[in-house]
């Protein structure tokens, strides 16, 4: 053995730091007693008792939870058949038109949609939202699925088949349940993916329709005040949850092999 | 071959092709529609010209089409687009080094670790990263506001040398440190894949040979982690160089960016075809890039591995 490196220890350590003091400060700071996120008073609840009857923030909540619920459902329909097709099939388009939108800067579908929609007339919403989100959630749904069936045998499908299932019938009775863990993991992502959007949101909103991080955004260009704090570990913890569940159900999805 | 096998042969593959059609063709539709399409308008639409009350003027005017390289001369004659292009791609590769100066040793040790604890270390790294993006700006405001700790701290090493106070949040060192915090994961996963694979025995030679530590790096782990770097490389670069939420919340005025002038074009000047050009332009520069890394790092991939067979 050699010997411990000591400064790898360190540095690493350091980078562990880096990524989480900022967030510990956030949650903390949600329980302090004081205006300015500076110094520690006292503990208090009164940021998360503002927040749930801050009736801005609540419309905010509700429409993040609506767009979130449909575009997660929408796009784990389409996604897991993006990511069976591109399991099954030689396909050329589909992979393209399923990794552009994760590979190109957000900024892009953001500002193309909004010409698009304004273009169609299609009033800007709540509905805008949703298709957007759903369009850039398909591709992280097709990877999760299609990571899924890699590691899965293709032959009890084909096993199906040969004892006369119809293709539907083997989809439906045979690789459907062997997916579903990836399926599931892939609807909670999309869920997190939509929630948490800010820039694809930003541009497709519109003036009247505010989501969650739309509202924090808001708040944060104002003034700081621990609300922030308060609705952001909320999120956190909801989006903690969320990932918990999912990594349970593909370990894959986390293991490193 | 019997003719029943063949006719069977024959309908399977018609319905494979339509299964194939079925489970492909919703996908393909709905990102042709919400994505492919609205990004040829986008292409389109910069070689319109802008409307009187903002988007764009009728296509066909006079019976004249409306099409033109105006918003592209612009951005090529007005310099103070080109300088704020230079200074985002600036932004993006500090972004990139400061990334990679931090996730190697993170990589480094989550690649040495016992097997069972290296996807608990690794999770730790990516958690941060599914925490919504505004909380992690968000924090950054906390940390470097005028009235905490590391501002009062600084500026009361710079009193002591006679400086004057100088304020951290909005600065190019807030916008900075935020690009890095917010980029840092996607550094580490592709760093941590490639030098996980590596070969002890090649570091246990070097040392036999009496390679110190130093050199073992520079000469074997660096080079051979190169591919991670480059792919790493790309997956910061591209969504840094896009950014405008940043230096929006945590910069000044200096700090503006590509990111920032599109938005302004969009939402706020209502310059459809100049904004258009701008998001092309970003594209563009964000795909060769990419491109160039993936094939820097397949040239290296290719020779480094050629290299050390001819080499055993």
């Amino acid at each position: 053995m050699r010997k411990r490196p000591v400064a790898l220890w360190a540095a690493a350590a350091a980078g562990y730091a880096f990524l989480y003091v900022p967030l510990i400060i956030v949650v903390v700071y949600s329980f302090n007693n004081s205006r300015l996120n500076a110094e520690w008073v006292g503990f208090t609840l009164d940021w998360y008792d503002k927040l749930f009857h801050n009736q801005e923030m609540l419309a905010a909540a509700g429409n993040s939870l609506i767009i979130a619920l449909v575009a997660s459902l929408v796009s784990t329909v389409l996604g897991t058949m993006a990511g069976v097709a591109m399991y099954r099939y030689k396909t050329r388009l589909l992979p393209i038109l399923v990794l552009t939108p994760i590979a190109i800067p957000e900024i892009l579908m953001g500002v193309s949609l909004l010409i698009f929609f304004v273009l169609l007339n299609f009033t800007l919403g709540l509905a805008s939202v949703a298709l957007a989100h759903i369009a850039f959630c398909i591709g992280f749904v097709a990877i999760v699925v299609r990571a899924r069936l890699a590691g899965m045998d293709e032959s009890l499908t084909e096993a199906a088949r040969d004892c006369g299932a119809t293709p539907w019938q083997a989809f439906r009775h045979v690789t459907l349940p062997l997916i579903m863990p990836g399926v599931i993991a892939g609807a909670l992502m999309a869920f997190t993916l939509s929630i948490d959007d800010f820039v694809i949101t930003f541009f497709t909103a519109g003036a009247g329709t505010v989501t969650l991080p739309l509202q924090i955004y808001s708040m944060i260009k104002i003034a700081v005040t621990p609300e922030v704090n308060a609705v952001s570990t909320l999120l956190m913890l909801l989006t903690l949850a969320l990932i918990v569940i999912a990594s349970r159900l593909t370990p894959s999805l986390l293991r490193s092999d | 071959m019997p003719d029943t096998s063949s006719h069977k042969a024959m309908t399977s593959r018609s319905s494979e092709r339509f299964g194939k059609w079925l489970v492909s063709a919703p996908p393909l539709v709905y990102l042709l529609f919400f994505f492919a399409i609205p990004a040829l308008i986008m292409v389109l639409a910069s070689f319109r010209t802008p409307g009187e009350f903002g988007g764009l003027s009728p296509l066909v005017e006079d019976g004249k089409l409306d099409l033109n390289l105006d918003s592209y001369v612009r951005f090529f004659t007005e310099s103070v687009y080109a300088q704020i292009f230079v200074k985002s791609v600036w932004y993006a590769l500090l972004t990139t080094l400061f990334c990679l100066l931090l996730a190697y040793p993170l990589a480094a040790l989550i690649a040495r670790s016992p097997k069972k604890y290296r996807d608990l270390l690794l999770l730790l790294v990516i958690l941060p990263f599914w925490s919504n993006f505004l909380i992690r700006v968000y924090a950054w405001m906390i940390i470097l506001g005028p009235n905490a700790a590391m501002a009062r701290a600084a500026n009361g090493v710079l009193s002591w040398f006679g400086h004057e106070p100088v304020p951290l949040l909005f600065s190019s060192f807030a916008v900075l440190v935020c690009l890095v915090y917010v980029h840092l994961p996607f550094m580490v996963l592709p760093l941590y894949a490639n030098l996980e694979k590596h070969d002890q025995a090649l570091l246990d030679a070097a040392q036999d040979l009496g390679a110190n530590g130093w050199q073992r790096f520079w000469r074997i782990t660096f080079p051979l982690s190169l591919p991670g770097v480059y792919a790493g490389a790309a997956l910061v670069f591209i969504p840094a160089l896009g950014i405008f939420a940043i230096p929006d919340i945590l910069g000044g005025p200096e700090d503006s960016l590509i990111g920032n002038v599109i938005k302004q074009q969009f939402l706020e000047t209502r310059d459809w075809p100049f904004g258009s050009v701008l998001s092309i332009v970003l594209t563009v520069a964000a795909l060769v890039l990419a491109g160039l890394a993936a094939w820097v790092g397949r040239s290296q991939l290719g020779t480094r591995s050629s290299g050390a067979l001819s080499r055993a």
